[in-house]
């Protein structure tokens, strides 16, 4: 069976390429998965007969318990008949009806053949979750294949509307197959259906499978999806939406019957949704006009006679109601195919313009008059032997009387309907219906020029719209039915098929029974039932001729039955209660967006901050004991930098100066540094104090673009809510700091790492090696952060590309008018200092203002403007850059068993390379690391990343620490761990991100303010 | 209410859990300074609320693993003695990223000026415009699963196949599906 899968999955994904090669052709081959379904079904019959059912199981997900687990019994062999037949009959219908210019076929062939095989997988699955899975596959799928010209509105809409109403109840069935699941402590349908469990969850549960099934099979109330999905084109509505999808319904329901058809909730449900759609279908299948809605109404009303016949629990019942299944898919895939000729060859499926389509066209006409008299149930065709069956079953009832009685009428009353419109439907689409002709000829003139003309024709499609909407045959246009071609075998072929295997199956009643037999005893009550082509002259047989003479009689007044319903039909139709609960829907999400989406970010930010005050406040202060252990201080210094770092955090609240805020923040800052310091965190004090450096540096940067003071403050009032919220997060916080650590109760994993980190890191640090080895997924995540941050600034600031060119000052010298950096404001002195500038030739003999006579101390001084320039740091930057890299370097290579590492080493570099950019300006910059800092930030995260790949070779496990001890000879024993390479790539990111920070939010921001500022 | 280490923890933890006031004092004044600029609406404010509250979870996770001690170099303190290195390793991460997110609101903060003349940040337009929709239960766009207008019969008539060329008949002017 999984075979059969593979095999349909092949295909479907094949597909849009043999559609290319092939053109329609491809349909033929396409055919060959659903046909071998039906050969492998029809292959094991005799296994299945004697109950020796094939199974096949392969574990998937095992810690769900979810496994590819399939069986064919008997229900499952009978769909797959029908799934198999129909679907392969379907595809070659397909390859001549569409047209060789029809649009979307690529996709339309891959979607059906996928189609077919989850169909196979959902009738053969045996697990409840499997089951889902292939249910809601077709549920896509059948979405795809509606919306197929998805450029009308109507085939847009059709398909929205089966998606929501099927989804939605496949997810309701979901909930019921997790509760039957657990509540059974097995996921194996069979398990499950063999040994049912009982109890009120699991009643629950199975009407929550009815839901499911209701929606699939489209049942009142949500039948109205059906008849919308005809928007399809017509081979899909054949296969989907008579013979196979819509069977997914009355397959679950026939599935877990034997289980759960004793419930009385269950009967309920059945008897109530079955028997009302049996009869809302065929009511609203007497005044379409639409065949393919006629029959769509049809199948609606068909599905609830099915499903009221499997789900009622009698034996008798459900073997007429499998029979009813088989028979169904057979005359209502025909039926819909001889529609689709009609519609090909006439150009219309209103069948009040229709007619002497049979005379033309006599093989669909066989076809259709074969299948419709199997499905109004005449002797001897498949749908009369169900239907006598469910006759003989429901006259000998098992419930209370009155039930059965309501039951049997209801059915009667439900065959009746399906005579007349069975009668309505064949008429209508080939009798040929002199009486109009004549009066119609008169009006095709008319029309004739509504259409081809194209100016002033509104008033005469006014008319045409007038008469189409008046109900009634005379005033619409029929077809010329000279004009109807032939159609070639391809299309009339199936039909026939189909419809003559309805005959076929019946004349053989007895195999039928033999075949069914078996799956009809597995329900709980009832006699079993027989199929046959004549049980004797009794109720069933009066009752039979009661149907026909009613059919008959409605069919014969047939106007008068399309005008009363006219007038009557005053209740909401489905589809309209539907469509005003969407627009409700659409109205309540406006009105919750408005509520919540108020578009005020400290209202988001205000709402989020309450949020954690309350529920994650309430849960810690809950798991207090009330005891509040705690010391004033580790060591008394502490307490002399909080206060500092206090005041710092309260004066930076109250600064009206930007300058004067970002610097107490800097403070606090350096305050948090020396806090660490005091606790036993070296690292921590030495990155905090180098990122609280760039940080201060990077923010004066841009603040120097900004007005130096806060605009004014909101509202007062507001003032005070704030500061509520605040006061409110501050005192949570340190609830928080007081009784998260004595909540405690396990021993810190942090104890082992000091051993570890020597032993398996090979490193003395232990928070280097935290980050590098034992923690270094976290540093991966942490480090592609940076990256992202980097890559968002760079991208905010250079607005077109990643980042601009690297400013060199070779490039100065190209340029005729050489650069000022910084060249305002101007003060009174820079005329004076212009003179340390002394210009002379260039090596090319132009003038250039960077050579100077002594060796300059930077490399790009000369591109600063005169009054920026400062000598003494100028030298400072050139006497202490190269040091501060060695420095770096020094961190980042004993960072493993000192403090260090790569994050400060990479921002030590960085600060270096600020130096140099706020001694020289951006020129420098370009001149101190003449590298795209994007490429930085890629090596390092390869690196790291990367080198844990390493570790793999070696047989260990991803970013595992591989130690290696060489001798190399002058230099000794040198120990060498593989982490030092990540570490050497976290440097690198590092480094790019300070780099990045810098040329955007420096050099970038200078070269825009030099361009004039209007930079957008 | 203060007591001294003394007070026995009931599980034997390895070290004291026990948090120094002085550390909680700064962690509710930076994350009560933070979040009062953090609800502002000046991007620079918001920027200086956010480093603030970064300093104060940053204590936090201090506190959160015990006590006070050595540096956490094995060979330099005891491992007794030791401070927990695992906050360390992920509050020296938090730092460096809050330096990321730092310059990148900066950015956020020089564009909104480049393109505004201020760093302000305002309401959002669209949410707006969703609230005024709603207050009038107006349609926010047109919605062809919502709309009343046609029926099923109308729509059949509207919708044919590609269908191979068998009649000529008046198939032609159906085609296209939209015209009648």
């Amino acid at each position: 069976m999984l075979l059969l899968l593979v095999a349909h999955l092949l295909m479907a994904v094949a597909a849009p390429a043999l559609v290319s090669w092939l053109h329609r052709r491809a349909f033929w081959v396409l055919a060959l998965a659903p046909a071998s379904a039906f050969v492998y079904a029809l292959a094991l019959t005799p296994r299945v007969m004697d109950g020796d059912f094939p199974e096949q199981t392969v574990s998937w997900v095992p810690s769900i318990g979810l496994e590819l687990a399939f069986r064919l019994d008997t229900l499952a062999w009978l769909m797959l008949l029908v799934v198999g037949g129909v679907g392969a009959l379907v595809l070659v219908y397909c390859s001549a009806y569409f047209s060789r210019s029809a649009t979307g076929l690529r996709r339309f062939a891959g979607v059906l053949t996928a189609f077919a095989g989850s169909m196979v997988g959902l009738v053969t699955a045996d697990d409840l979750l499997l089951l889902f899975v292939f249910w809601e596959l077709t549920t896509v799928f059948s979405y795809l294949l509606i919306g197929h010209y998805a450029e009308r509105k109507a085939g847009r809409r059709a398909a929205m509307q089966a998606i929501v109403i099927t989804t939605a109840g496949g997810l309701t069935m979901l909930v019921g197959l997790v509760i039957l699941g657990v509540s059974a402590g097995t996921y194996r349908v069979s398990d499950v259906v063999a040994d049912p469990p009982s109890g009120t969850a699991v009643t629950v549960a199975a009407v929550l499978l009815l839901v499911g099934a209701a929606t699939k099979s489209a049942l009142i109330p949500f039948h109205f999806w059906l008849p919308a999905a005809m928007a399809a084109p017509t081979p899909v509505s054949a296969y989907l939406h008579a013979a196979a999808m819509v069977k997914a319904g009355v397959y679950l329901v026939a599935r877990f019957a034997p289980a759960f058809s004793d419930l009385p909730e269950w009967k309920a449900v059945v008897i109530a949704l079955g028997g009302g759609t049996l009869l809302v279908g065929g009511y609203r299948a007497l005044r379409q006009h639409d065949l393919k809605l006629v029959l769509a109404f049809g199948t609606v009303s068909q599905l609830g006679l099915i499903i009221l016949l499997v789900g009622l629990g009698t034996r008798g019942a459900a073997l007429a109601g499998l029979a009813m299944l088989g028979a169904h898919a057979m005359f209502k895939a025909a039926l819909f195919l001889s529609v689709g000729i009609v519609d090909a060859a006439t150009g219309t499926r209103d069948l009040r313009r229709l007619t002497g389509v049979g005379r033309r066209l006599p093989f669909t006409a066989t076809a259709a008059a074969l299948a419709t008299l199997s499905m109004i149930g005449f002797p001897p065709f498949a749908g009369y032997v169900a239907k006598e069956a469910a006759l003989e079953s429901l006259v000998h009832g098992t419930g209370p009387g009155w039930l059965d009685a309501t039951v049997l009428w209801v059915f009667v009353v439900g065959s009746v309907l399906t005579v007349a419109y069975g009668a309505r439907f064949w008429w209508g689409a080939f009798a040929t219906k002199h009486a109009e002709v004549s009066v119609a000829r008169a009006n095709a003139h008319v029309d004739s020029t509504a259409f081809d003309l194209p100016a002033g024709t509104q008033t005469t499609r006014r008319t045409r719209r007038n008469a189409l909407a008046t109900v009634g045959d005379a005033e619409v246009e029929p077809i010329d039915p000279r004009r109807i071609e032939r159609p070639s075998f391809l299309l009339v072929g199936p039909p026939m098929i189909l419809a003559v295997m309805g005959l076929l199956a019946a004349l053989l009643p007895h195999v039928g029974e033999q075949v069914l037999g078996p799956y009809a005893a597995t329900y709980p009550a009832g006699e079993e039932g027989h199929l046959t082509l004549w049980g004797g002259f009794g109720p069933p047989v009066v009752l039979t001729l009661v149907v026909f003479a009613g059919g008959a009689l409605l069919f014969w007044q047939r106007g008068w039955v399309e005008r009363f319903q006219a007038s009557a039909w005053d209740v909401p139709e489905a589809d309209r209660v539907y469509r005003r609960t969407m627009r409700r829907l659409d109205d309540l999400a406006a009105d919750v967006t408005a509520w919540t989406q108020r578009g005020s970010l400290p209202f988001y930010l205000g709402a989020i901050l309450l949020v954690l005050v309350v529920g994650p406040g309430i849960a810690g202060l809950s798991g207090w004991s009330g005891e509040l252990t705690v010391k004033a201080w580790d060591r008394p210094a502490q307490l002399a930098v909080v206060l500092v770092v206090c005041i710092a955090a309260i004066l930076a609240t109250r600064a009206r100066r930007r300058l004067k805020a970002v610097l107490l923040v800097g403070a606090a800052g350096y305050g948090n540094a020396a806090l660490f310091l005091l606790h036993g965190a070296p690292d921590l004090a030495m990155t905090q104090v180098l990122v609280e450096t760039v940080t201060l540096a990077v923010m004066v940067l841009v603040l120097r673009r900004l007005p130096p003071y806060f605009s004014d403050r909101p509202l007062v009032g507001s003032r005070f809510v704030r500061l509520g919220i605040g006061l409110a997060v501050g005192l949570t916080m340190m609830a928080f700091a007081v009784v998260a650590p004595l909540a405690r109760i396990a021993r810190p994993i942090s104890l082992d790492f000091p051993a570890e980190a020597y032993e398996f890191g090979g490193g003395k640090n232990v928070v280097n090696v935290t980050l590098v080895d034992v923690r270094a997924w976290d540093t991966v995540g942490e480090i592609s952060v940076l990256l992202v941050a980097a890559t968002g600034v760079a991208s905010l600031v250079f607005l077109s590309r990643r980042s601009g060119e690297i400013e060199r000052v070779r490039s100065v010298r190209a340029m005729p008018e050489p650069p000022q950096v910084w060249s305002e404001p101007s003060d009174g002195g820079s005329a004076l200092r212009r003179r340390a500038v002394r210009p002379v030739p260039g090596p090319d003999g132009r003038t250039s203002a960077t050579t100077t006579a002594v060796r300059p101390w930077l490399r790009a001084e000369g591109t600063l403007a005169p009054q920026r320039r400062s000598v003494i740091f100028e030298v400072v930057t050139r006497l202490v850059f190269h040091s501060m890299i060695v420095f770096a370097l020094y961190l980042l290579f004993s960072g493993h068993n000192s403090p260090g590492g790569g994050f400060a080493a990479g921002l030590l570099v960085g600060i270096a390379l600020l130096v140099r950019y706020l001694a020289g300006g951006r020129y420098e910059l370009g001149e101190a690391a003449p590298i795209n800092p994007g490429l930085l930030l890629g090596t390092g995260l390869f690196l790291s990343a990367g080198v844990g790949l390493i570790a793999l070779l070696a047989g260990g496990e991803v970013l595992q620490s591989v130690i290696v001890d060489l001798h190399v000879p002058l230099l000794g024993d040198i120990h060498l761990v593989t982490s030092l390479f990540f570490d050497v790539g976290v440097f690198l990111l590092v480094v790019g991100l300070v780099l990045d920070i810098l040329r955007s939010l420096g050099a970038e921001i200078d070269r825009q303010v030099e361009a004039g500022g209007e930079v957008l | 209410m203060i007591s001294a280490e003394s007070v026995p923890n009931p599980p034997d933890l390895g070290l004291s859990m026990v948090p120094s006031l002085a550390l909680v004092l700064a962690i509710g004044v930076l994350f009560t300074t933070g979040v009062y600029l953090l609800l502002e609406r000046s991007l620079t404010r918001v920027l200086i609320g956010f480093v603030l509250v970064g300093n104060g979870a940053n204590l936090l996770l201090l506190v959160a693993g015990g006590r006070a001690g050595g540096a956490p170099i094995v060979g330099l303190t005891a491992t007794e003695r030791m401070s927990d290195p695992l906050v360390q390793a992920m509050i020296l991460t938090a730092i460096v990223i809050t330096l990321g997110i730092t310059a990148f609101v900066l950015a956020m903060a020089y564009r909104s000026w480049q393109l505004h003349g201020h760093d302000e940040v305002q309401d959002d337009l669209e949410d707006r415009r969703i609230a005024r929709i709603a207050a009038e239960n107006a349609p926010v766009y047109d919605d062809t699963d919502a709309s009343d207008a046609s029926t099923l019969d109308d729509e059949a008539s509207t919708v044919r196949d590609d269908t191979s060329e068998l009649g000529s008949g008046d198939r032609r002017r159906h085609d296209d599906g939209g015209r009648a």
